[in-house]
């Protein structure tokens, strides 16, 4: 006990900027370890998770499945399952902002800003641990369309490029997640961030090709950036594209680039902002 | 190292939340090794004054050492020598008990080794070591607050902050969690503690302060601020509402002090220091002047008597007063 209360010389200073760093990393590891410890010990929430896509494979696939057309042809299935890989990219945030939700009505946000850690690893690790919990996702959601009878015929380096938007798209995310679970009072209220969700991953190109929507809508979906990561996501595990043949269709690969960039751009300031804000 | 007088002081602690003054000059002086405590309605800026010392927010003005650090400039230095528990046991629910206190073992830069030998150590302490490989989730009220407490301790730290460790648990739980603090005074640490109850504050802290709208207005030993209350109630409640004249008659019999009356309750009460004697001689009192009484007993002061007493009005959660002398934009 006297060991640890003893201050030694080194505590007085204010630790030298490469320790701060390594400092950061290292508790960012702790962060995230707590965040894989979560989904050791509940398997469960994986299912969970997974369970509005896959019924949505199932629901699309073969109950409306047979009733819908891919613009140019292809099998709609084929078509689909890009966007349903989309789709929880973009449902993520949600559990992001729940997530941060929790551990600020908790305390816990209080309890890491009150210790000596490096405060940016509660941001980073929540960031990390959700990559990672995404990455999972996706594996799970592959091996569904797998059975369902997907296939990627981009060969292994497209079709991890491909992977690579789609978590790209979800770490631009993480950032809104991360800025909405600051901000949001409660768990409950987290819970109809739902009604947000929704038509942020419905009106894109996931589930039906913007051209065939009414022109307005259409031009909403295209812009969508959840659109421009499932096409190009088609595009490189050589699944039906169908794109209209307007800009932003045609330049989807650009764009599932650009848009993660540009969000992130925007929204990790302002999630590290609201964040120092806390302490106000 | 520390050369400080106090573990913790504060000078003129100023903090604004829109038109509300949080905390409006909060002067505190925590001498070292003792458990004092901070005892205000809600709203009176308790849990303000608390984030501000354990460095969660920064002050308008003013200024506070905690183990002889500034906490608004040497924030890290202090969160090192500090533990905080707040209103919620902030602790992980999935986690189990030792995983929680490994983690922010780990996150108080302790190194695994240590993290764990620590964790082992606190479970001990705080007597969950068989619960301990447990999910919180599974854990009373008691237990988590239990392990909320140790994970405050994981440093040792010279100050400890709680903000209302009881709310929320049973009898059982509150006994627990204070027969902890207890020990960890024992132990030469220095509790700052928040609560409502002064019956909490007088079986724990060796010194009162009392805030009220962002300021500390009275600040003593239990026994002079009971001295100043009156020490114990007796209470009449009586049927009828005709009867209270003769109600403060009968009580003022035994009290030194003139009873107060509650009209809306048909309530009298009045504080008396031989107990026993001043319910029999009133009770006999009442009924020879056949009084009719719904409720007679004696209870502990309460909070609202320390403020009747101070401040001539009810401990109620009344908003802290607004600022009058600018609009606030902040």
């Amino acid at each position: 006990m006297s060991a640890l209360t003893t201050p030694s010389a080194s505590d007085l200073l204010e630790p030298d900027r490469e320790r701060r760093l390594y400092w950061a990393m290292a508790d960012c590891w702790t962060v995230v370890r707590r965040g894989l410890t979560h989904l050791i010990r509940q398997p469960a929430n994986i299912a969970w998770q997974l369970g509005f896509p896959i019924v949505s494979v199932l629901l699309f696939g073969y109950v409306f499945g047979s009733a819908m057309t891919v613009p140019g042809g292809g099998d709609y299935r084929e078509f689909l399952m890009p966007g349903m890989f989309g789709m929880t990219m973009a449902f993520g945030f949600m559990n992001t902002a729940y997530l941060v939700v929790l551990d600020g009505t908790k305390g816990v946000i209080d309890r890491f800003r009150s210790m000596p850690m490096a405060p940016s690893a509660v941001v980073t690790g929540r960031g990390v641990s959700d990559l990672i919990g995404a990455t999972l996702d996706l594996a799970v959601l592959a091996a569904a369309a797998l059975v369902v009878g997907w296939r990627s015929d981009g060969g292994p380096v497209a079709t991890a490029a491909a992977f690579g938007l789609l978590l790209l798209l979800r770490f631009a995310l993480i950032w809104i997640g991360v800025l909405v679970g600051l901000m949001v009072p409660n768990e409950e209220a987290a819970g109809n961030l739902f009604a947000v969700a929704f038509p942020f991953a419905m009106i894109s190109s996931a589930f039906v090709a913007p051209s065939l929507m009414p022109g307005w809508l259409g031009t909403i979906a295209a812009w969508n950036p959840v659109s421009s990561t499932v096409t190009a996501t088609r595009e490189l595990f050589g699944n039906p594209v169908a794109t209209g043949g307007t800009w932003i269709e045609g330049h989807a690969m650009l764009m599932a680039v650009v848009w993660p960039l540009v969000i992130t751009a925007v929204f990790l300031p302002l999630a590290v902002r609201r964040f120092q804000r806390l302490s106000r | 190292m520390t050369t400080s007088r106090y573990a913790v002081l504060a000078e003129g602690l100023r903090k604004r939340y829109g038109e509300t003054r949080a905390l409006d000059g909060f002067d505190l002086a925590v001498p070292h090794g003792m458990v004092y405590g901070l005892l205000g309605p809600n709203g009176a800026g308790k849990t303000t004054a608390v984030r501000i010392l354990s460095t969660l927010v920064r002050p308008d003005g003013g200024r506070a050492e905690v183990a002889g650090y500034d906490v608004a400039r040497q924030p890290r230095i202090v969160r090192r020598r500090i533990g905080l528990a707040g209103q919620h046991a902030a602790v992980d629910e999935i986690l189990t008990g030792r995983q929680n206190l490994k983690m922010f073992g780990r996150l108080f830069h302790l190194g695994a080794k240590r993290a764990a030998r620590r964790a082992d150590e606190l479970l001990e302490q705080f007597d969950l070591a068989e619960a301990a490989d447990k999910g919180v989730k599974e854990y009373s009220g008691g237990m988590r607050r239990r392990l909320d407490l140790a994970a405050s301790m994981l440093l040792a730290p010279q100050v400890l902050f709680m903000d209302e460790p009881t709310t929320g648990l049973d009898p059982r739980g509150r006994n627990e969690v204070w027969e902890a603090i207890r020990s960890l005074v024992a132990g030469g640490t220095t509790v700052l503690l928040t609560t409502q109850y002064l019956d909490e504050a007088d079986q724990l802290a060796g010194r009162i302060a009392v805030m009220d709208a962002g300021r500390v207005i009275a600040d003593d030993s239990p026994a002079a601020l009971k001295d100043t209350i009156g020490g114990d109630q007796i209470e009449v409640i009586v049927q009828d509402a005709a009867d209270i004249p003769g109600a403060r008659k009968a009580i003022a019999r035994v009290s030194a002090v003139e009873p107060t009356a509650d009209d809306e309750n048909r309530r009298v009460h009045a504080p008396v220091t031989d107990r026993v004697a001043a319910l029999t001689e009133v009770a006999r009192t009442l009924q020879d002047g056949g009084i009719a009484v719904e409720d007679i007993g004696l209870r502990r002061p309460t909070l609202d008597d320390v403020f009747l007493r101070l401040t001539g009005a009810r401990a109620e959660a009344r908003p802290n007063r607004p600022d009058t002398k600018e609009t606030a934009t902040a």
